[in-house]
């Protein structure tokens, strides 16, 4: 008797949303295992890993904020990926997007302008779309390939800003430490929630969700770019320019990853430091992915991550669990939900006995 | 935001937390104390130093304080904004932040939490719940400095550091301004290897520095690294933060280490009995916050016995590092003759002494 | 003299630094060659690092080590297997996830390991050393996993090329219709170059713990897996270009500190620059020709694939 795989005639829709509860129920098992061995409660391991962080509007608010760059960052990347354009350095257009906004805010900051945050934004996205620009280049003019270029351009990216924060936008008043000064109020988003650290940029990534979805969907370039990437030889009957699209690509996902780096920034930072994403550009690849490459389910999925973080951080404070452990079981969750997205297209048979219904995905 | 809305606030969110602390009925609650460190905990250096730290704390002061730390939490603003809040609603009364980049966080928390202390480690910005402390690092480098001027052959010393930043570049000229006091040609070369932790790095500054003639190696990151690579090449070496002469019998020469755990209990003790005060502790020699490891057999007795001199010196206060006459790389004079730098220029140090090869910034 | 002793410590850092790139990358590389992208390379050299180091600690024998690494750099990478290829999984998503598990695991693992003292292995393994020069002798004492680095691109360049198994294997990247439908067992092919990526992998991952810098700690393959995976790109998929990748990664890093204890009046932010900025030029250089990198892309690359019959 072995499992096997059997397609279905077109994807269940059932299992679009199934598989992700299907995956729940099997990570809640095996995390539980782990914590039994590790001598931990898994109940209380449980509580305080899924449900402990959104108990409170502080809880939600911070989950908003951890998930904000992460869906900005992911939706770019997603789109880029439906044309088979792998912008894995968004992490570097982030950076680039923070140094060009908090260049603006240190220099116009503290006079009030009614303009410094929108221009602080605009400059965001405008050098992370800058630093995306130099892949796009190499990859239509010398084939240069993007998955080479965007990640050693993130390197590149993280120096740049090592650089400034030593050296000339050091702040003269910090004991030579490797960080500018504080921005200014003005220089700073408001806040969503008096009393939290939900920041506008929550709305500028909720926005991209909708936005996103209709450029896919309901745009002719959205379908330029499903084509190239899903039939590159009836893009090219057609007469669609990959080159375009890569350039499309390459400059929306860099302009939003900048417009996550300036957020972050502006949000809950408030000054530039040689350390300004802890992996947001790498994790929303994955975020990108586990969201299916659909804008809608990207919200899902960068709130989850979101969440895996937060109840990281609550396992290692409330239960003491060294962070090996926590990144263990993030490890284990994200397995259980690119596992179980297999029955969507999939139906999980038994053979050879004939009566295999209701059989469960197995990993 | 005023007051009654922050308490509140706060209120709403220490509920759910509180209710979740197992407590025995009866029994005199702990008194909790949380750390937040920098990177993982390792097996050497920094952030391993805070945790023997802690631990001398649970080992000196028992069942009376439970404490809880948070490990690799990032220099950015927002994820360390949030673990040290977290703490503080989890019921920690005192709260150590060890790493530079914890500061700006941790004032902001310290501001929401009125009742909670805060210590961060390193910084510059206190408040009447937020003190700062940190050590004179450079003290102990000035010793090793003495002894690598005394062993090394070629006079020249290869230093393998993280960045750029003052706690470094005071560590440098220290162990060079010492180096001349016995041996006037000792040059300093300096490569940044961008990186706190990279061993591979590490390891290969070291390799390059020894092959351009340096016969003594010290690093200011944290790994073992550059101690392994000097007994394998056979040169001297000296480690940081924490004793590193397993990973080099032969050829480590001593190590200039870390001690928190003292500074720990006598707070949380000021902390539980109401007499906590924020202020700024910078400790050095003289109160063991920083100690010289166990010398190598392989330094002679009279250089042991000038170390031991010196030391004596510098904790009676009439032996100061950093007293001119210094000049810098360009050969300008930094230090007159007579006088010596002020804490505040110390702590902002960004100028290499003559000797030094290496770039700043 | 001084020159060439130099010259001399920096060919051999070159090599050392070189070797996990090239060795991770080759594995990575076979991976792709059969059309599977495995982004998981970080996490599976944290593995072979941390299982390497308990292995020899535990049973004193650097070989036993070795083995240990190689194995659980495939085990990690049959979990990949078996979601990518079995359950059909998303390769790049998946490869990313196993880089977190295998961060955090490689550190639960060897957590009670961390900070016991290694020797190297041993590197006088040429006999009738000790008569030659001096300048000789040094560049010979290399140990022998970097001796292994330097053959590896030739067997691969033959492997790849000149034989029956190679073939099946670009067949198989190529398309896997075609190949299952000539009979080829697509996904047995593909499990074992993943296996095959996986142990190089540990392979790699288990130099830096006991040769490069003989320790355990966490998290200490810092980014490494990362530069091989970008590397076999830089390769366009062929076993001598990516020892050439790695050969220049390692060279720039090198002459960077090089240069910096030289003295060289430059920020050290700019010269860390050096090594991404010079990869990027010469994969540029290379990349002009659209021809050539048709030929090598496995077309099948990062694609699922589910028998129908």
């Amino acid at each position: 008797m072995r499992l096997s795989l059997e397609a279905r005639a077109k994807p269940a829709r059932i299992m679009v949303w199934a598989s992700p509860l299907i995956a729940a129920v099997g990570s809640i098992i095996g995390v539980s295992i782990l914590f039994a061995v590790l001598g931990r409660d898994p109940l209380a391991a449980l509580n305080i890993l899924f449900v402990a962080p959104l108990e409170t509007i502080d809880g939600l608010a911070e989950l908003g904020l951890k998930a904000t760059p992460l869906l900005l960052c992911a939706i770019g990347i997603a789109v880029g990926c439906r044309a088979e354009v792998w912008n894995i350095g968004a992490e570097g257009q982030f950076t680039i997007g923070a140094i060009c906004g908090g260049g603006v805010a240190l220099a116009f900051g503290g006079n009030d302008s009614w303009w410094l945050l929108p221009v602080m934004l605009l400059a965001g996205i405008a050098g992370g779309m800058a630093w995306a620009a130099i892949p796009a280049f190499l990859k239509t003019r010398f084939n240069a390939h993007e998955i080479l270029t965007t990640l050693m351009l993130t390197y590149v990216s993280i120096q740049l800003l090592g650089y400034l924060v030593h050296g000339p936008w050091k702040d003269p008043q910090g004991y030579s430490f490797p960080q500018t000064r504080q921005f200014e109020a003005d220089a700073l988003l408001p806040m969503l929630i008096e009393g939290t650290r939900l920041h506008i940029g929550v709305v500028f990534a909720l926005a991209s969700v909708p936005l996103g979805s209709i450029l896919l969907g309901r745009t002719m370039l959205g379908f330029q770019i499903r084509t190239v990437g899903a039939a590159p030889a009836a893009a090219r009957y057609a007469g669609f320019s990959r080159n375009r699209i890569v350039w499309v690509c390459l400059l929306l996902s860099g302009g939003m990853a900048g417009l996550a780096g300036i957020c972050e920034v502006a949000g809950p930072d408030g000054q530039l430091t040689p350390v300004i994403s802890p992996g947001y550009g790498f994790a929303a690849i994955i975020v990108a992915f586990l969201g299916r490459l659909n804008p809608i389910g990207i919200l899902f999925s960068s709130a989850l991550m979101a969440l895996l973080y937060l109840g990281g951080e609550g396992l290692q404070v409330s239960m003491q669990l060294p962070i090996a452990v926590t990144g263990t079981i993030q490890g284990m969750l994200l397995f259980f939900l690119l596992a179980a997205d297999v029955l969507i297209n999939y139906r999980v048979r038994l053979k050879p006995s004939r009566a295999a219904a209701g059989a469960t995905g197995h990993a | 935001m005023t007051t009654t809305r922050r308490s509140l606030l706060q209120a709403s969110l220490a509920l759910p937390a509180a209710a979740m602390l197992p407590r025995a009925a009866g029994a005199a609650a702990p008194f909790n104390v949380g750390f937040v460190y920098v990177a993982p905990i390792g097996d050497a250096g920094w952030t391993f130093q805070h945790e023997l730290g802690r631990k001398a704390l649970v080992a000196a002061l028992g069942d009376s304080v439970k404490t809880s730390f948070v490990e690799n939490v990032p220099e950015e603003g927002a994820d360390a904004e949030r673990v040290i809040r977290k703490l503080a609603t989890d019921g920690n009364g005192l709260i150590f932040t060890t790493s530079f980049g914890f500061m700006e966080p941790t004032l902001k928390v310290a501001k929401q939490f009125p009742k909670v202390k805060f210590e961060h480690c390193t910084g510059y910005k206190r408040a009447a719940n937020l003190a700062t402390y940190s050590a004179r690092f450079y003290e102990g480098r000035y010793l090793t400095g003495l002894i690598a001027g005394r062993m090394t052959k070629s006079n020249v010393i290869g230093y393998v550091a993280a960045f750029p930043i003052p706690e470094v570049v005071q560590g440098i000229n220290a162990v060079l301004l010492a180096a001349r006091t016995v041996n006037p040609n000792v040059t300093i070369k300096v490569v940044f290897v961008s990186s706190w932790f990279d061993p591979g790095k590490e390891r290969a500054a070291a390799d390059t520095l020894i092959s351009q003639g340096a016969d003594v190696v010290m690093h200011h990151t944290d790994s073992s690294a550059v101690v392994q690579g000097a007994e394998e090449k056979g040169v001297w070496s000296f480690g940081y933060d924490s004793d590193m002469l397993r990973f080099g019998p032969k050829t480590n020469l001593t190590s200039v280490t870390m001690h928190w755990g003292d500074y720990y209990i006598e707070r949380t003790k000021a902390a539980i009995a109401g007499t906590w005060k924020s202020g700024d502790v910078w400790g050095g020699l003289k109160t063991g916050m920083v100690k010289l490891g166990p010398l190598n057999a392989a330094v002679p007795d009279a250089v042991k016995a000038e170390v031991a001199a010196v030391q004596a010196k510098i904790e009676a206060g009439t032996l100061v590092p950093f007293a001119g006459p210094i000049k810098d790389q360009k050969g300008a004079m930094k230090v007159a003759a007579g006088k010596s730098l002020s804490d505040g220029e110390i702590l902002g140090m960004d100028w290499f002494a003559e000797g030094v090869q290496g770039k700043l910034g | 003299m001084h020159e060439t002793e130099i010259l001399l410590a920096v060919v051999v850092a070159t090599l050392r630094a070189a070797t996990p790139l090239m060795i991770a990358g080759f594995g990575e590389l076979i991976a792709e060659r059969s059309g599977v992208l495995n982004l998981g390379v970080e996490g599976m050299m944290l593995m072979g690092a941390s299982v390497g180091f308990i292995g020899t600690v535990a049973t004193g024998s650097p070989i036993l080590g070795f083995v240990a690494a190689m194995l659980a750099g495939a085990a990690l990478a049959l979990v990949f297997g078996v979601l990518t290829l079995s359950l059909m999984a998303n390769q790049v998503a998946t490869g990313l996830a196993l880089t977190i598990f295998g961060v955090g695991f490689s550190a639960l693992v060897g957590v009670g390991w961390i900070g016991t003292p290694l020797q190297g292995i041993a590197t006088d393994i040429w006999p009738g050393l000790s008569k030659a020069s001096p300048m000789v002798q040094q560049l010979m004492l290399l140990d022998p996993v970097v001796w292994l680095a330097i053959l590896l691109p030739f067997i691969a360049q033959r492997f790849i090329y000149r034989t029956r198994a190679g073939l099946i294997l670009r067949a198989v990247g190529e398309s896997h219709d075609v190949a299952h439908a000539l009979g080829y067992s697509v996904l047995r092919i593909r499990y074992l170059a993943v296996l095959f990526g996986g142990a190089m992998s540990g392979l790699a991952g288990a130099y830096l713990s006991l040769a490069y810098t003989p320790m355990w700690s966490d998290n200490m393959v810092a980014g490494r897996g990362w530069i091989a995976l970008a590397l076999v790109v830089f390769s366009t998929w062929k076993p001598l270009w990516l020892a050439i990748g790695s050969l220049l990664f390692g060279f720039v890093t090198i002459a960077q500190f090089q240069a910096e204890a030289l003295g060289l009046d430059v920020s050290p932010h700019l010269l860390a620059m050096l090594p991404y900025l010079a990869t990027i030029v010469v994969l540029v250089l290379i990349s002009r020709d659209a021809t050539r990198l048709k030929l090598n892309a496995p077309a099948a690359l990062g694609r699922p694939f589910h028998a129908t019959a």
